[in-house]
């Protein structure tokens, strides 16, 4: 008979389930769990210095790895900055397990110091969340947090622990064993036949991709469905590395900022297969109008992503790993030769403008000269805005998990915590995060955990001054009223960077910008790389709000 | 971002639904499955809970009206942990209309 407390039954379970790194940040209410991970010789804590930090390491690490990583929070104030990771790890399904303490049993309701409802806040925002009534519950919440958050579609669950559990003392005989994830849905071969059929007849046939594929370790097999029925192929912000962007049937992403080619062979597709994918309003315009002429076969693990946006003709409810795998024997093998030529029409007639941009002081030529400096073992993050979409346009993806963006929540100051986790989870990877000011300061705090780690993350900082996406916007849609989207002041991020005891280095005043930026790319360690963007530059094309997806404007 | 363009939303119907739905019975469950309706602008006209069998599990009755996302919100129950199955029956089942003396 084992005896211990409730804290150290967490500290255990977590130990037997395989996490090694936790992120967070201590406070009254959980520094019972603290004392106890004190005696953890497993698990390295890494003290964030804000919860959503926090909660955005833990987010790295299970975008990188695929496996559900923790974070620790205090009640109340603690507790509500994780939400904001909470629901980004939501948006995008990403397995995550987020354990705060609460104020003891008793006191729950009685509007304690550092109380507050977390369990009911968290409820539309997490795949699940517990508030644990008893020290006992926690030999099946801990668990069922684990599974919950790894089976079928991935998604975050919050675990409230009171003080007062913490400090209980349980007994067991065994430890419950180390969460599995479930078994996914039968496979329906009906469906699956049915879809096959269509891909077969179909003349004008498009792949679109989601991050269902990257979740599910999908990629290998869509690619391989691709190649044999002569598929183009489209992936969302999501799912970009699924398929090498520079592979033949790549017509890369879609969507709002998409090339314009994309959208028009999606317009022209008679038949669309989703794998992985939610319709999302970014990736397809105005709903009616997208792929106006196509049947659609869906493949989802979520029944209720089915029929949400579009009704599917065939819908097939699968993890989409295990679908793609039993549809490939019954897929014809087509060149497609006349459909394929009309896509090269359409990628030669309206060529990308981000292709062959040189000058590593602007934007494209900044993203791809750092895919120049690197290869495909790199992890790229990104913060949410221009920069995002500029990296998501023109860097050569071409491996799962090379990709981490807020894409659901579209969170600024997702990146820096981001990539950081990432490089917890994979140290002997380069992690290379690119930020705009905006976003950066969101978590700037975060460099002073970077600082302490010492870890390997390179933060390429486009500088425009300014939130550009929104300045974008009000130039294009709002008469050129520009307000409140240009900063007044102008810090000194290489300042800011050093004072927080990183280096730093200013492309705007090196000799040699290429030479510079490889250099900063190859020290091992952390890095701020500042880069001057003009202002004026927008991303494009564009899809204004509201329009279908041809209706593009720029680019 | 940008603002979402959409269309605005369909009014509901005036043919009822009831939804009996089976539930694990603790703390936080209704919270669970009244957030998902609330969020949705999905009016619940009537609601009915009680614990069954041995009180591990409750049931709870659901009156709304027909509505055309109405397998959609049932496909989103079905997905929560604590529900372990969902029922739909026409108007004509009488567990609401046995209440009504009660809200006279």
């Amino acid at each position: 008979m084992k005896q211990m407390t409730g804290a150290e039954l967490i500290v255990r379970l977590l130990e037997r389930q395989g996490v090694r790194t936790v992120a967070g940040i201590p406070g009254g209410a959980i520094l019972p769990l603290y004392d106890a991970l004190s005696g953890s010789t497993l698990i390295h804590h890494v003290l964030a210095r804000h919860e959503q930090g926090a909660g955005f390491m833990a987010q790295g690490m299970a975008r990188v790895s695929g496996v559900p990583a923790v974070c620790f929070a205090s009640s109340g104030p603690g507790a509500t900055n994780l939400v904001t990771a909470i629901a980004d790890a939501r948006l995008d399904s990403i397995p995550m397990v987020a354990i705060t303490g609460q104020v003891p049993l008793s006191m729950i309701g009685t509007d304690a110091f550092q109380e507050v409802d977390i369990y009911g806040m968290t409820v539309p925002i997490t795949k699940h969340n517990f508030l644990v009534r008893s020290v006992d519950e926690l030999l099946e919440v801990i668990p069922a947090a684990f599974r919950i958050a790894m089976s079928g579609r991935p998604g975050p669950v919050l675990v409230d622990v009171p003080k007062d559990v913490q400090n209980q003392i349980v007994a067991c005989e065994d430890f419950p064993p180390p969460a599995t994830p479930d078994a996914p849905p039968a496979l329906d071969m009906a469906a699956i036949a049915e879809a096959a059929r269509l891909i077969n007849e179909a003349e004008q046939p498009v792949l679109y991709l989601g991050g269902g594929v990257i979740h599910s370790g999908a990629a290998q097999q869509a690619v391989t469905l691709a190649e044999q029925a002569g598929l183009p192929t489209t992936m969302t912000l999501m799912a970009l590395g699924a398929m090498p962007v520079d592979h033949p049937l790549s017509i890369g992403m879609l969507g709002m900022h998409a090339a314009r080619h994309t959208n028009f062979v999606l317009e022209e597709a008679d038949l669309l297969v989703c794998v992985g994918a939610r319709f999302d309003d970014r990736a397809i315009g105005k709903a009616a109008q997208f792929c106006p002429k196509a049947k659609i076969v869906h493949i989802d693990v979520d029944p209720s992503e089915l029929h949400k946006i579009r009704q599917a003709h065939v819908a097939i409810n699968g993890d989409v790993a295990r679908v793609l795998e039993a549809l490939l024997p019954r897929v014809e093998v087509s060149l497609r030769k006349r459909w394929l030529s009309r896509v090269e029409s359409l990628k030669s007639r309206f060529p990308v403008p981000w292709a062959n941009q040189d000058d590593p002081r602007t934007h494209y030529g900044l993203v791809q000269a750092v895919a120049a400096a690197l290869d495909d073992e790199a992890v790229i993050a990104t913060d949410v805005g221009q920069h995002q979409m500029w990296v998501a346009q023109a860097y050569p993806f071409r491996r799962p998990r090379q990709w981490l963006t807020s894409g659901g929540l579209g969170t600024m100051g997702f990146g820096v915590p981001a990539a950081m986790g990432a490089a917890l989870a994979e140290r002997d990877r380069t992690v290379v995060c690119f930020s705009g000011d905006g976003s950066l300061m969101m978590n700037v705090q975060e460099l002073a955990t970077l600082a302490e780690e010492w870890l390997n993350v390179k933060i390429v900082l486009m500088n425009n001054n300014s939130l550009g996406l929104v300045y974008q916007q009000q130039n294009l849609f709002y008469g050129k009223r520009v307000f409140a989207s240009k900063y007044r002041g102008a810090p000194d991020f290489v300042k800011i960077a050093e004072g927080f005891g990183i280096p730093a280095v200013d492309l705007d005043t090196a000799a040699n910008p290429r030479g510079t930026l490889a250099q900063a790319l190859h020290t091992p360690g952390p890095c701020l790389i500042h880069v001057s963007i003009d202002r004026e530059q927008f991303v494009y094309p564009m899809v204004p709000p509201g329009a279908a997806n041809t209706e593009m404007i720029g680019g | 971002m940008i603002e979402q363009v959409a269309e605005p939303l369909q009014q509901s119907g005036f043919a009822k639904v009831i939804l009996e739905i089976d539930v694990n019975n603790h703390p936080g469950v209704m919270s669970h499955i009244c957030n998902l309706f609330a969020r949705r602008a999905f009016n619940v006209e009537g609601i009915l809970c009680m614990p069954v069998s041995d009180g591990k599990r409750s049931r709870i009755w659901l009156l709304v009206f027909e509505d055309q996302r109405l397998e959609q919100m049932v496909r989103q129950l079905e997905k929560l942990q604590d529900v372990l199955a969902v029922r739909r029956h026409s108007a004509g089942h009488e567990v609401f209309e046995r209440l009504e003396d009660f809200f006279h």
